[in-house]
């Protein structure tokens, strides 16, 4: 009845899991019963589970991506904390079988669902904004790829109440992963939970590129798209031509594991390092699906709060497609040891290294931004700078490992991971902290507290630097990663140093979490009335903070780079530009089909992870039926009137006339 | 939002993928010179392989470029994919997936190749001895 | 001021893209290419597709890419050569080519508002797909029933996984089909289903050239090693 579901799934016998999960249970049920108890469930149903509007949508990624981050940092400070304990005679407190499913969780959380959530939500929130649109081009899919990613979520985290979850490395390859090494549910797990979020960033992805290219605003020729849009099109581009390919290479893996297959077992022909081969022509971009929307939202801060135009628009367009399209060409670097001749490993050690040409480019102009700018030290701008000081360290000693011979001594070791620690959060995550601070008041109508905002971008950049760079150091004296247990003294007071340094980045998480809490009790006194707190320069800061359902009563007309600055400009010589003639607008009407599918594909999921055949077929029927109820809609837009589009523009040109302009105007 | 016009004609700006317009043949004209085109170019390739008239070793490279040919006939007269300005979209996209299944492709063979030359199992290593 | 002279005084504009704001059939000339804003929803709905329809061809190139490397993995079992019988394969060929075409004409039909012409046009089409599939499973059974079934060797699970991933497209398509008759018969064509439609045909004409790379390279070449 419950194929291979017992009781044994739940780990009664384990301290640790049990009592974080029993933690999280008790959690997520108080938080569902306070919601219960008040009486929020219809407004949130009605207003965001079922919402359609891309800047919501926005806005939950984000919070998925928020909330993930907590997870799994958990997951970091345990191993880091064990490995100050577990050498020599000490054993630490984590047994091997949980340590491996710590770091294989920390990895698979982080990249999939922190990483991820948090960059799609950006994007989904700014870039039709910045296009000057309403809305992306699928928005009821928009949904569905939410709810899909927070099903992979929901699948990734029952592991640790239900069973266990991979021991195999947040890649799980086989043959370790296969079924005869790895028989019990873990790599299930990974793999359904990755397949199930995995549909619903490529939707995100089409969805997104057909945003970019088909939809903006009149006048918004490719020359005059703010660089973060550019961004956003190179990365999505990356995930429709990448994330097949993973999807490919976990199917093929789950028909070993299922259906008895010989893809990448060792017998019967079968060939593992094809599994390698494959996984990072997916892996390679991947990390550029993270870093590309990154550099975007540091050229938005570094253009704004320099008071510039971003020197050199032009150029960081060829760079961020160069980027894309060589990202595809190097992925090889990521297993120079497996035995590939000299001539492979020499082409794709020079594509590597020719890759951080662009880069370099891109550093120079965010550079050349800043000089003869007047520089405004606030929070985005903060994370931009310790983006730039940190990523140029992680990007040289990438560079270094793209040497053959040099990545035959690093290989696996620390240093490698200390490397992708540095680009990854020195890139991605400050990135991310930087669009989360820039963009708050938009989505919101109200800043970020400055004060604990700087706290956390000081704690996060001392603890980056404390925690990682005594890894570099260690994996150079031969650390190998993935290590429960060490025996070499020397390591010990590095690893120490490493694991205060993992306790101030826990600070910084800290400070921002007191930052939110903080910025909502004073949310009257930090209020941005004007929606164009930082004297912006893209479309999005023509709005009111928050924007309405609509975002732009009338389209706007683009007429050069920088859209909004020249508007501001010219208001600023002539007043505001006169009243447009407003019509009634038609918006997409909100759809549970998200939710609904994501439900059905949840339970899809944990009935393959576990066997349970008919809860399958039901959950797959389920699917498909609320597709067809969906396709049999006949009414999916409605229409709000001309007179309610006037009023709240009116409301917005009032503000504009008499807080803005007035305030921009005073000569400093 | 925008005025809808499902005859695909006469409404300026891009084609969608699949749209045909403004040619001088009727549409079943179109479809009816793809299936021939198709069809012929089939029955060619089913030939190749298995008739023994041919250079055997030219075969492959033959068989290839008929598939390719075959390919080309079903974008233009299937999907009406064109050269023209309204189509460069679609064009462009076309061509972003031909590249990396190009490289997805010649990649994984020229790696796997390599990798199975260098890390040749020990008992056909041990054969390769035994014939020198 | 219209844009057009907007455009031409605007300093920023150095290159005059802020031109082109004429409307022909009251749509901006150039819409979707940035100059006259968002595309109709038609190009819109198809090109979303269009782009879909190249990621799963990527999803395609990575079975074709596994194919390619296991094939000589036969670890003892038969070969290819063994295996194929191409007069079957000739056989499914055209079924799928003949319902690419009727595909094709019945978005003729669906053009020129023929709802019987395009009912035809859908049956006949989702005939053809269904002896396909007919075939297919068949020679699926005959293989298994031989032993040659994919847990025998790495290139028998490659050759399944990349011609069954083809198989269950086409089975999908089908049920897409289905889906779509019911829905014109119980609702006309209303500009979603006209939408639909056009979709599904690119999805039906797509699946035929994968078809053409995939008889070419796996059931041509490996009749001739």
């Amino acid at each position: 009845m419950f194929g291979k579901l017992t009781w044994d799934a739940i780990p009664f016998n384990e301290p640790i899991p049990l009592i974080s999960a029993l933690a999280v249970v008790l959690l997520v049920g108080a938080v569902l019963g306070w919601i219960t108890v008040k009486g929020h469930w219809p407004y949130l149903w009605r207003e965001w589970i079922t919402s359609v509007d891309h800047k919501r949508i926005g806005v939950m990624y984000c919070l998925l991506g928020f909330l993930m981050l907590l997870r799994g940092f958990a997951d970091a400070i345990m191993m880091r904390s064990h490995l100050a304990l577990a050498h020599g005679a000490g054993q630490g407190y984590l047994p091997p079988d949980h340590y491996d499913q710590i770091f294989s969780a920390h990895g698979t959380i982080m990249i999939f669902f922190t990483a991820m959530p948090f960059v799609v939500g950006l994007m989904n929130f700014v870039v039709p904004l910045q296009l000057g649109i309403r809305d992306v081009a699928f928005p009821t899919f928009n949904s569905v790829s939410l709810w899909l990613t927070a099903s992979g979520v929901l699948l990734i985290n029952a592991s640790l109440v239900i069973g266990n979850f991979a021991r195999t490395g947040w890649l799980a390859y086989p043959p370790l992963s296969e079924l005869k090494f790895s028989p019990d549910v873990g790599v299930d797990y990974y793999l359904w939970a990755l397949q199930i979020a995995g549909i619903g960033t490529l939707l995100a992805g089409i969805n997104l590129v057909t945003t970019i290219l088909k939809m903006r605003a009149p006048g918004m020729g490719y020359t005059r798209m703010p660089v973060f849009c550019w961004t956003a099109l190179a990365a999505n581009l990356l995930i429709v031509a990448a994330f097949p390919v993973l999807t490919a290479t976990f199917a093929m893996l789950l028909l070993d594991r299922y259906l008895g297959f010989h893809f990448f077992t060792n017998e019967a022909g079968g060939n593992a390092m094809m599994y390698v081969n494959l996984i990072w022509i997916w892996g390679h971009p991947e990390v550029y699906i993270l870093a590309l929307p990154a550099f975007g939202v540091f050229s938005e801060v570094v253009s704004t709060f320099s008071g510039k135009p971003l020197f050199g628009y032009r150029s960081m367009i060829l760079a961020t497609m160069a980027i894309c399209i060589l990202s595809f060409m190097v992925w090889l670097h990521h297993f120079f040891t497996m035995g590939a001749g000299a001539d492979v490993n020499a082409f794709f050690g020079f594509a590597t290294m020719i890759i951080a040409v662009p880069t370099g480019v891109k550093v120079y102009n965010w550079l050349f931004t800043m000089y003869g700018g007047r520089v405004r030290f606030e929070t985005p701008m903060l994370w931009a700078i310790g983006f730039m000081v940190t990523f140029v360290i992680g990007g040289m000693t990438g560079v270094l490992m793209a040497v053959p011979p040099a990545d035959f001594v690093l290989h696996n070791s620390l240093f490698l991971v200390a490397h992708f620690h540095n680009v990854v959060i020195g890139g991605t995550l400050f990135g991310i902290f930087a669009g989360y601070t820039f963009w708050f008041p938009k989505a919101f109508g109200f800043r970020l507290h400055e004060g604990w905002g700087k706290a956390a971008f000081w704690c996060w950049l001392v603890g980056f630097y404390l925690a990682f760079m005594p890894l570099y150091v260690v994996g150079l004296m031969g650390m190998t990663r993935r290590m429960q247990h060490y025996d070499n003294p020397a390591w010990v007071a590095w690893l120490q140093l490493a694991m205060v340094g993992a306790g101030v980045i826990l600070c910084g998480i800290l400070c921002q979490v007191v930052q939110l809490v903080v910025s909502i009790r004073r949310r009257e006194a930090l209020r941005d009335v004007t929606g164009d707190p930082w004297d912006g320069r893209s479309l999005e800061w023509s709005t009111p903070s928050p924007p309405p359902l609509f975002n732009y009563a009338v389209m706007p007309n683009v007429e050069g780079e920088e859209a909004y600055w020249g508007i501001k400009q010219r208001a600023l010589r002539d007043g505001l530009a006169p009243e447009p003639r407003y019509a009634a607008i038609e918006m997409p009407r909100n759809s549970p089909t998200g939710f609904v599918t994501a439900f059905f594909s949840t339970v899809t999921g944990f009935a393959l992870i576990w066997h349970i055949w008919w809860m399958v077929i039901a959950g797959l029927l389920g699917a498909f039926a609320t597709f067809v109820w969906f396709a049999w809609r006949d009414e999916d837009e409605f229409e709000i009137p001309a007179d309610e589009v006037a009023r709240i523009d009116r409301e917005r040109r009032r503000v504009r006339q008499d807080v803005l302009l007035p305030s921009l105007g005073r000569p400093a | 939002m925008t005025v809808e016009s499902h005859t695909g004609r006469g409404d300026g700006g891009d084609a969608a993928p699949g749209e045909e317009r403004g040619r001088v043949l009727p549409s079943l004209g179109v479809y009816l010179i793809g299936l021939v085109f198709a069809l012929g170019l089939t029955a060619t390739a089913f030939w190749v392989a298995q008739t023994h008239l041919l250079w055997a070793p030219g075969i492959p490279i033959g068989l290839c470029v008929l598939a390719i040919a075959q390919m080309g006939v079903h974008l233009v007269f299937f999907l009406h994919i064109t050269t023209g300005p309204d189509n460069t979209n679609n064009v462009l996209a076309l061509a972003f997936g031909v590249l990396i299944v190009f490289l997805v492709v010649a990649g994984s063979l020229w790696i796997m190749a390599n990798l199975n030359h260098n890390m040749m199992p020990m008992d056909q290593l041990t054969n390769l001895h035994l014939q020198h | 001021m219209t844009a057009a002279d907007a455009a031409v005084r605007s300093p920023h504009d150095p290159h005059k893209l802020g031109r082109a704001r004429e409307r022909i059939d009251g749509l901006p000339k150039d819409a979707g290419r940035g100059q006259g804003g968002p595309a109709p929803k038609r190009i819109i709905i198809a090109y979303g597709f269009w782009i879909f329809l190249l990621s799963d061809i990527v999803m395609f190139s990575a079975l074709f890419a596994a194919y390619a490397v296991l094939q000589g993995a036969t670890a003892g079992g038969p070969t290819g050569r063994q295996l194929f019988n191409l007069n079957n394969v000739a056989i499914e060929t055209g079924c799928l080519l003949l319902s690419s075409f009727t595909c094709g004409l019945m978005m003729v039909a669906a053009e020129a508002r023929s709802v019987l012409w395009t009912q035809l046009g859908l049956l006949i089409t989702g005939l053809l797909g269904l002896g396909f599939v007919a075939l297919e499973l068949h020679e699926f059974a005959d293989m298994i029933g031989q032993g040659a079934g994919p847990q025998r060797s790495a290139f028998l699970s490659a050759f399944f996984a990349l011609v069954g991933c083809h198989g269950a497209h086409v089975s999908c398509g089908l049920l897409w089909l289905g889906t779509m008759m019911a829905q014109l018969l119980a609702k006309g064509f209303r500009p979603t289903i006209l939408h639909r439609l056009m979709c599904f045909s690119l999805f039906w004409h797509a699946l035929d050239i994968i078809w053409v790379a995939l008889f070419t390279v796996v059931y041509l070449l490996g009749a001739i090693r």
